[in-house]
C-alpha cells in the first residue's frame, strides 16, 4: 500500500482496541522470565560454546604481535580468533570503526580477539592469557582542544542536507537587534546503558549463518553481516524477538554478533558471546559530546529576529556529527537564521545514535538559551516561546506543519503543573534549607516515515497470526501491532498472535528514531486490509503487504511531534544537592496507539532526561597514553535510581494526523526525552540563581555560587 | 581457568592459619571479592570461607558497649535495636551504603576491608600501584573527581569507599582479631586503616592471615547522631563526601569524614573547634588537604555538609 494522500476514515478510527490502554501482551512472558532474550536461547541450537572478547588495551596504534599460545593451551579452549586468522572481513557502511581490530587499533577496547571455550568461565579466564603487543600512536581525545580543526561534515546519503544552512542575513540582524544572547553550552559523551548488554549466539550450517541476537533493526543486521562476510543476504538469518533496551545501541550489529559468528566458524560449533558491562562504554557506540554556540536576537517585544545555533562534535575518521542543530531549523520563528555543524576527528570510540540523536542534546542547549533570553526580556518563558511559535517551516514558509500544537502543550502543562505559582525571580522560594524552583522546556522531535511490511494469516482456529521482522525493544510493539490487527480484522485481542524479530518475516521499519510504532502498525494495517478483501473475495487466507510513502509526502509538509516538559526541583542551600520533585510532560504526537505503553515510553524518556541533566557523563581521560572513557561500569556511569525520580505525569493531547499514515499516529518515545534536561536546568536556575551551561549539572557546579 | 582452592574453616584460629600463605584470602559475603576476581583485579589462589565460624552475634560487653561479630550482616547490624538506639550514626551510615541485596550479604569485617572503587584500579590495562605495586598511579593526573583530598601520597589518591567504617571511626570502635598462632589482639579503628604512603596495596594493619573476629563499640556517649552522605544520585552511589557526627547538647562532639581519604578521616584535635562551627572544624580537619583540580570542590563540600549537619543537630 502506497500512502499517497491524507488518510480518510478507516477501520482504525473505530478505536475499539487501538487507542485503548491495554496491558502488554508480552507482559506475562516477561514477568515470569519465559520471554527468551538472546543470551538465554539455550534451546535453539545444541552444543553451544562460549566466547569472550578481548579488547584493545590502547586507544590508538598498531598491534605488533599477538601470542595466543597460552590461551589456546588453557583448559576447555576451542579456538581463538584474531584478525590474523579471521579471514577477509569487509566493513559495513553503517559502522565507522571496524568491529575487529588489527593490525590497526582505532579505539580503546576495540575487539582484538575472541576466545571460545567449553564454559563461560574458561573463556573469560583464557581471554586474559592472550598476549597482545602494541605500538602506541598519538591520538586526539579532547573535543575542546580539537574544535579548531573541526570542519563542516560532507553531506552523504545518510544525511544529504548541507551542514551549514542560512536564511536572510544573520550577522546583520544580530548586530542590529536591541536584545541579544550569545552563549555556549556543552553536553558530555553519554552511554546508552541499556539493561541487556549486547549478546549473540551464532551457528553455521554449511555456508548458512543463523544469529540469535539483541538487535533493533533485523534487516540492517542481515545486510551488515552479509557485507562483512561478503556472502549473499539469503544465507543469513537473524532472530531477535525480545530486546532488553536499545536506545540506538543496537541499531547495528556489534562485536558480539560478528565475533560469535567468527568464533563459531573457528570452533566448528555454535558460540554465544555477550559483552561484559565494562565493555559497553568503550567497545560499542555512544552519544558524542557537543559544544554548542547559540545566539538569539529579538525586538524589544520579544519577537526573534535572528537565531543561530552551531554545534561542534567529534568522531572517528569517517564518522558522523551529532546533529544537535536540527530542531533549531524548525522550532521557532525568525527571519534571519543560521545553523551549522562542524566535526572534529577524535580517536575515542565510535559516536553514534542514542535516543533522539540530535534533538536530545540540541534542546539541552537551545531550551536553556530560550529561558535566558526570556529573562533578559522580562517575559515569562512560556509567553516568550508562544510569541515565537510558527505554524510553517521557518526556512521554507510555504511548507506548513501537518500538526503543530506546541502552544497548547505549554498552556495545558502550565495549568496542570501550577506554573502561575512560580516565582520568576530565582532563589526566592524556600522550604527550610531547601531552595525550590520550577522550569520548563519545549519538546520537539521529527516524525519519520519508513517503509514497513507484514504478513497476516487467518488460521483454522480463527487466530490471526501477524509476522513481521519488527522488534520490540521494550516499547510495546507486540501490543500495538496486536491491537492494530484485532481492530482491522474485527477479532478480540486474544485471537491475535504476533511474531516479531525474525529475518524470515517480511521486512519492517524496525525500532529506532521513534518511527517504530506508527510505521510498523501501518504495515500491519496494510496487510490486514489486503487479507480482509481477499477473504471477502473467497481468496487465500494469507496476505503480505507493506506501507510506503512517496518522497513528496514528507517534503510537502513538515511532520513533527511536540510537547512541553515541566520540572520542579529542590537545591539544598548548604550542600547544593539537587533533587527533582515533580515532573510533567504534555505530548502532541498524533494518535496514541496505546496510552499505557506510550506513557511508559515517555516516563522512561523523562527519566533518561533527568540522568542527562544531573549525572550522566562518560568521563574522557584525554592524556596521550589513555584516551578512553574511564568510568566504564554502572558504579561509575550513574543513571537515575528510583529515589531520584519522584511523581511523573504524562498528558497526551487528543490528536490524529491524517498525513502520518493510515494509523494517524506518530512517534512519541523520543519526544519524551527531548527538552527534559533543559527543563531541569531551568528549574535549578529558578531555585538557586545559578545558571549552569555545562552538563551534567552536578552539585560541584553550584556549590559556593548561590548568593546566600 | 584460573583455579583456586577452597576450604571452609572450622575455627577462627584455623582460618587464620589457612590464610597465612601468600595468595590466600578470606571470603565472607563475597560482595566485593567476587566482583574483583571476575575482573582479575584480585587473583587469590586459596579461599578460606569463614561463614561457618559462628561469629555472627551482637552481644553486650561488660563495659556497656556492644561486641559485633565479624560475620554480622550489614542489614542485621543496621536493624539491631541497640544499635539504632545507642549508635544511630552507625545504622544510618550502613543504610546509606550499597543496596538492600548487597547489605544482606556484606559482613562487618568485610565492609571494613572493602577495596577502593577507583576506576583505574578496576581497569587491569592501566597502571595502578594498589593493584600492581610500582606500576604507577593513573588517577593523580587523570579522572580524579571521586578521589581523596587528604592523606594522599605520590603513589595513590584512592579513597576508602565504606560508609560503615566512617561511623565506626566516629564511635571509636576497636577491631578484634585472631592471628595464625592463635593469639588475639585489639586494634583501635584509628590505627586499623592505613594511609597509602609508598605502599598503597597495604590497606590495613592486619598481618598475614590475621582474621577480624569482632568490632567492639564502647559504651554509648549519647548526643545527636547524624550521617549525611552527599553523592551524585540519591541512592546506590559512593560518597563524594560524607559526614558522621555525634553532637552533644553543649555543641561539643565528634566528626569523621568519608569520601575524602584512604581511610575514614577523623582528626580529634579538630573537634575542639566544634562549638565554633563547621568552618573552624574543617579548617583543621582538612588542613593538610592536597586536592586535584577535579576534586578540589570536596574541601568546600565537606565544610558545607558539616555546617548543614551542625545546624540539623541544633534543630
Amino acid at each position: 500500500m502506497k500512502f499517497e494522500t491524507a488518510a480518510t476514515k478507516n477501520p482504525i478510527d473505530q478505536m475499539k482496541i487501538v487507542g485503548q490502554p491495554v496491558d502488554r501482551i508480552d507482559g506475562p512472558a516477561k514477568t515470569t522470565g519465559t520471554a527468551p532474550y538472546a543470551y538465554e536461547r539455550h534451546d535453539v541450537v545444541a552444543n553451544q560454546a562460549y566466547g569472550c572478547i578481548v579488547g584493545s588495551a590502547i586507544a590508538k596504534g598498531k598491534i605488533t604481535s599477538i601470542d595466543v599460545s597460552a590461551a589456546k593451551a588453557a583448559p576447555g579452549v576451542l579456538a581463538v580468533v584474531t584478525y590474523q586468522n579471521a579471514g577477509k572481513l569487509a566493513k559495513a557502511d553503517s559502522h565507522t570503526a571496524r568491529l575487529l581490530a588489527g593490525p590497526d587499533v582505532q579505539h580503546y577496547d576495540q575487539a582484538v580477539a575472541v576466545v571460545v571455550a567449553e564454559t563461560f568461565e574458561q573463556a573469560r579466564s583464557a581471554a586474559k592469557l592472550v598476549r597482545v603487543r602494541y605500538d602506541r600512536q598519538p591520538g586526539r581525545y579532547d573535543l575542546a582542544h580539537e574544535v579548531k580543526n573541526a570542519k563542516p561534515p560532507k553531506p552523504d546519503e545518510k544525511d544529504p542536507k548541507p551542514p551549514i544552512q542560512k536564511l536572510g542575513d544573520f550577522d546583520k540582524a544580530f548586530a542590529a537587534a536591541p536584545v541579544k544572547l550569545d552563549q555556549t553550552y556543552t553536553t558530555p559523551d553519554q552511554s546508552h546503558a541499556m539493561m541487556e548488554p549486547h549478546a549473540s549466539i551464532a551457528a553455521w550450517e554449511g555456508d548458512k549463518l543463523t544469529v540469535w541476537t539483541a538487535n533493533q533493526m533485523i534487516d540492517w543486521a542481515v545486510r551488515d553481516l552479509a557485507k562483512t562476510f561478503s556472502i549473499p543476504k539469503d544465507r543469513i538469518r537473524v532472530v531477535s524477538p525480545y530486546v532488553g533496551g536499545g536506545f540506538g545501541a543496537k541499531l547495528w550489529i556489534r562485536s558480539d554478533a560478528l565475533l560469535a559468528a567468527l568464533g563459531a566458524k573457528a570452533a566448528g560449533r555454535p558460540v554465544k558471546v555477550a559483552l561484559a558491562r565494562p565493555q559497553i562504554a568503550n567497545n560499542t557506540t555512544h552519544r558524542p559530546a557537543t559544544i554548542q554556540h547559540v545566539r538569539l536576537a529579538t525586538e524589544l517585544d520579544g519577537r526573534i529576529t535572528a537565531i543561530a545555533h552551531e554545534s561542534w562534535s567529534g568522531n572517528l575518521p569517517g564518522g558522523d556529527p551529532e546533529t544537535a542543530v536540527d530542531q533549531t531549523k524548525l522550532l521557532y520563528a525568525g527571519a534571519n537564521r543560521l545553523t551549522g555543524m562542524r566535526l572534529a576527528v577524535l580517536d575515542l570510540p565510535e559516536g553514534n545514535a542514542m535516543r533522539a540523536p540530535g534533538e536530545a542534546p540540541g534542546l539541552m542547549a537551545l531550551e536553556i538559551a530560550m529561558d535566558e533570553m526570556a529573562e533578559k526580556l522580562g517575559i515569562d518563558p512560556i509567553q516568550f516561546r508562544i510569541l515565537n511559535d510558527t505554524q510553517v517551516d521557518p526556512m521554507k514558509p510555504q511548507r506548513p506543519f501537518t500538526q503543530r500544537r506546541l502552544v497548547e502543550c505549554m498552556r495545558i502543562g502550565a495549568d496542570r503543573f501550577g506554573w502561575s505559582r512560580r516565582n520568576p525571580t530565582p532563589g526566592r522560594v524556600r522550604e527550610g534549607r531547601l531552595l525550590i524552583g520550577m522550569g520548563m522546556a519545549a519538546a520537539f522531535r521529527n516524525n519519520l516515515l519508513m517503509k514497513s511490511a507484514a504478513r497476516v494469516r487467518l488460521d483454522d482456529r480463527g487466530f490471526v497470526i501477524v509476522e513481521t521482522d519488527m522488534t520490540d525493544i521494550g516499547t510495546g510493539s507486540y501490543t500495538v501491532i496486536a491491537q492494530t490487527a484485532a481492530e482491522v480484522m474485527e477479532v478480540p485481542l486474544d485471537k491475535v498472535i504476533v511474531r516479531l524479530g525474525d529475518s524470515s518475516f517480511p521486512v519492517s521499519c524496525g525500532s529506532g528514531g521513534q518511527w517504530g510504532g506508527n510505521n510498523a502498525c501501518a504495515g500491519v494495517y496494510a496487510a490486514c486490509m489486503k487479507l480482509k478483501s481477499q477473504i471477502a473475495a473467497g481468496g487465500e487466507r494469507v496476505a503480505e503487504d507493506f506501507i510506503d510513502y512517496p518522497k513528496e509526502l514528507a517534503e510537502s509538509q513538515q511532520q513533527s511531534t511536540f510537547g512541553a516538559h515541566f520540572v520542579e526541583v529542590s537545591v539544598d542551600g548548604a550542600t547544593s544537592e539537587i533533587r527533582v520533585r515533580r515532573m510533567l510532560a504534555v505530548c502532541a504526537a498524533g494518535r496514541i496507539l496505546n496510552p499505557k505503553s506510550a506513557r511508559s515510553q515517555v516516563i522512561g524518556a523523562m527519566t533518561m532526561g533527568v540522568g542527562a541533566a544531573l549525572m550522566e557523563e562518560l568521563a574522557v581521560d584525554t592524556r596521550p597514553n589513555y584516551g578512553f572513557f574511564v568510568n566504564h561500569d554502572l558504579a561509575g556511569y550513574e543513571v537515575p535510581v528510583h529515589n531520584d525520580i519522584p511523581h511523573q505525569d504524562v498528558i497526551f493531547l487528543d490528536e490524529t494526523d491524517p498525513l502520518s499514515s493510515p494509523m494517524k499516529a506518530k512517534g512519541v518515545g523520543e519526544l519524551g526525552i527531548c527538552g527534559v534536561s533543559a527543563a531541569v536546568a531551568n528549574a535549578i536556575y529558578n531555585a538557586s540563581g545559578v545558571r549552569v551551561r555545562d552538563y551534567p549539572i552536578t552539585l560541584d557546579k553550584i556549590l559556593g555560587k548561590m548568593s546566600a | 581457568m584460573r583455579s583456586f582452592t577452597y576450604e571452609k574453616a572450622a575455627t577462627p584460629a584455623q582460618a587464620a592459619r589457612a590464610a597465612r600463605e601468600p595468595g590466600a584470602k578470606f571470603i565472607a559475603g563475597g560482595t566485593n571479592l567476587l566482583d574483583l576476581m571476575k575482573l582479575e583485579v584480585e587473583t587469590p589462589q586459596h579461599l578460606v570461607d569463614v561463614n561457618g565460624l559462628g561469629l555472627d552475634k551482637i552481644e553486650s560487653t561488660p563495659e556497656g558497649g556492644l561486641r559485633i561479630g565479624t560475620l554480622v550482616r550489614n542489614t542485621d547490624l543496621a536493624a539491631d535495636a541497640r544499635v539504632r538506639r545507642d549508635y544511630a550514626v552507625l545504622s544510618r551510615a550502613i543504610v546509606a551504603g550499597a543496596s538492600g541485596q548487597i547489605r544482606n550479604m556484606a559482613t562487618t569485617g568485610g565492609n571494613l576491608l572493602q577495596r577502593t572503587r577507583c576506576h583505574y584500579f578496576y581497569d587491569t590495562n592501566q597502571p595502578c600501584n594498589k593493584r600492581v605495586p610500582g606500576s604507577g598511579c593513573s588517577a593523580i593526573e587523570g579522572f580524579s573527581r571521586q578521589h581523596a583530598v587528604v592523606g594522599v601520597s605520590k603513589a595513590c589518591i584512592a579513597v576508602h569507599p565504606s560508609d560503615m567504617a566512617v561511623a565506626m571511626r566516629a564511635l571509636d570502635a576497636t577491631v578484634e582479631t585472631v592471628k595464625p598462632d592463635g593469639s588475639s589482639r585489639t586494634i583501635p579503628i584509628a590505627q586499623f586503616h592505613r594511609l597509602p604512603g609508598t605502599t598503597p596495596h597495604v590497606e590495613s594493619d592486619l598481618a598475614a592471615g590475621e582474621l577480624i573476629t569482632a568490632v567492639t563499640l564502647p559504651k554509648p556517649i549519647g548526643g545527636t547522631h547524624i550521617y549525611h552522605k552527599v553523592r551524585d544520585r540519591s541512592s546506590y552511589a559512593f560518597a563524594l563526601v560524607s559526614v558522621a557526627a555525634i553532637v552533644q547538647r553543649d555543641g561539643t562532639g565528634r566528626v569523621a569524614l568519608g569520601g575524602v581519604a584512604h581511610k575514614p578521616w577523623r582528626v580529634e584535635a579538630a573537634e575542639s573547634e566544634m562549638p565554633n562551627g563547621a568552618k573552624a572544624v574543617t579548617k583543621r580537619l582538612l588542613a593538610e588537604a592536597k586536592p586535584t583540580k577535579e576534586n578540589a570542590f570536596k574541601v568546600q563540600l565537606a565544610e558545607c555538609t558539616l555546617d548543614s549537619v551542625l545546624t540539623q543537630a541544633k534543630g
